[in-house]
């Protein structure tokens, strides 16, 4: 059978779409460009949105690319199972469309954090945690302006009881977020958001702090060959 | 023709930093007795017609589908007289 087709989105504005692209085919899985204006998911096995300013980040980060003609598919697509992996701006557009709970809001400190960002692994039973071992701690690069994940307290405490919360900062919290939370998954676990930049941090030779980012990747490749 | 104004806050329970930055910047500045500063957005919708009961429910709409995220912002419409 044929490697795993991931498709990667591009909107105007969207930064890391390469580096995801490259991370899918580090892994050995086939990287599908997805355009924002399309209408078409191109039957991809599973999608990644990634980082950057989508349409400049305009009223509210991801709120309206969360209206752009391929999230008109996407959303559905995501709603019947089909594995999407959001980091940072990819992060926030899956919380404006409603795929995940609560909302990512500007960071406690007011200023853009730019560092490698220690986390644990919560849950290594989603769709794009598999290959890490429950505990694991990870070395991933964050950079974001508005990544403080906010959800009233009903919502935390049901993402907390029922292992939706997949990712914790350890160490000074960069945002301030509730509960030092990074990244949640949806209750199917077909979904993931996580502000730090598993992307980044997949090859030495780019200058990534570690090559932990290599398991989001291998975790998503393996579940296609298992099926 | 009429103009309807929406008002967005973010909700009493979420921070806001940069209100919180405002009202720190303020005695710096000279103006004293300000307890607290929360910031908002203000969205002038200009409409081609009346703002009649009709008009103003699809202005609400817009607010709960683009202009607020209901999930940590409040919205609220009024016609501008």
């Amino acid at each position: 059978m044929g490697a795993a087709r991931v498709g990667v989105v591009t909107f105007p504005g969207t930064l890391d779409d390469q580096d995801a692209a490259r991370a899918v085919r580090h892994a050995g899985g086939e990287a599908v460009p997805l355009w924002h204006a399309d209408h078409d998911l191109r039957g991809v096995d599973a999608v990644f949105l990634p980082g950057g300013f989508s349409y400049g980040d305009y009223l509210r980060c991801g709120a309206i690319s969360r209206f752009a003609p391929l999230m008109e598919e996407l959303i559905p697509a995501a709603r019947a199972g089909l594995p999407v992996l959001g980091t940072c701006n990819g992060f926030q557009i899956l919380c404006e469309a409603h795929l995940l709970p609560g909302a990512l809001t500007r960071n406690q400190g007011l200023h853009y954090v730019c560092r490698d960002q220690r986390v644990r692994v919560e849950n290594a039973t989603t769709a794009w945690t598999a290959d890490y071992a429950p505990g694991q701690e990870l070395l991933l690069p964050v950079k974001h302006g508005e990544g403080r994940y906010v959800a009233d307290a009903a919502t935390i405490a049901a993402l907390e009881s029922g292992g939706q919360v997949v990712f914790r900062y350890l160490g000074a919290n960069p945002n301030g977020s509730i509960n030092d939370i990074a990244g949640i998954s949806n209750e199917a676990g077909n979904v993931v958001g996580l502000m730090p930049h598993p992307e980044h941090a997949v090859e030495e030779l780019t200058g990534a702090p570690s090559v932990d980012g290599r398991g989001f990747f291998t975790s998503i490749l393996k579940r296609f060959v298992n099926l | 023709m009429a103009r309807v104004i929406v008002d967005v806050m973010l909700k009493p329970e979420i921070l806001d930093p940069q209100g919180q930055a405002i009202a720190r910047a303020l005695p710096r500045l000279g103006f004293s007795g300000v307890t607290e500063v929360r910031q908002g957005k203000r969205f002038e919708v200009e409409l081609d017609g009346p703002a009649d009961e009709a008009a103003l429910a699809d202005v609400r709409k817009m607010a709960e589908t683009l202009l607020a995220n209901t999930v940590i912002e409040d919205y609220a419409v009024r016609v501008e007289p």
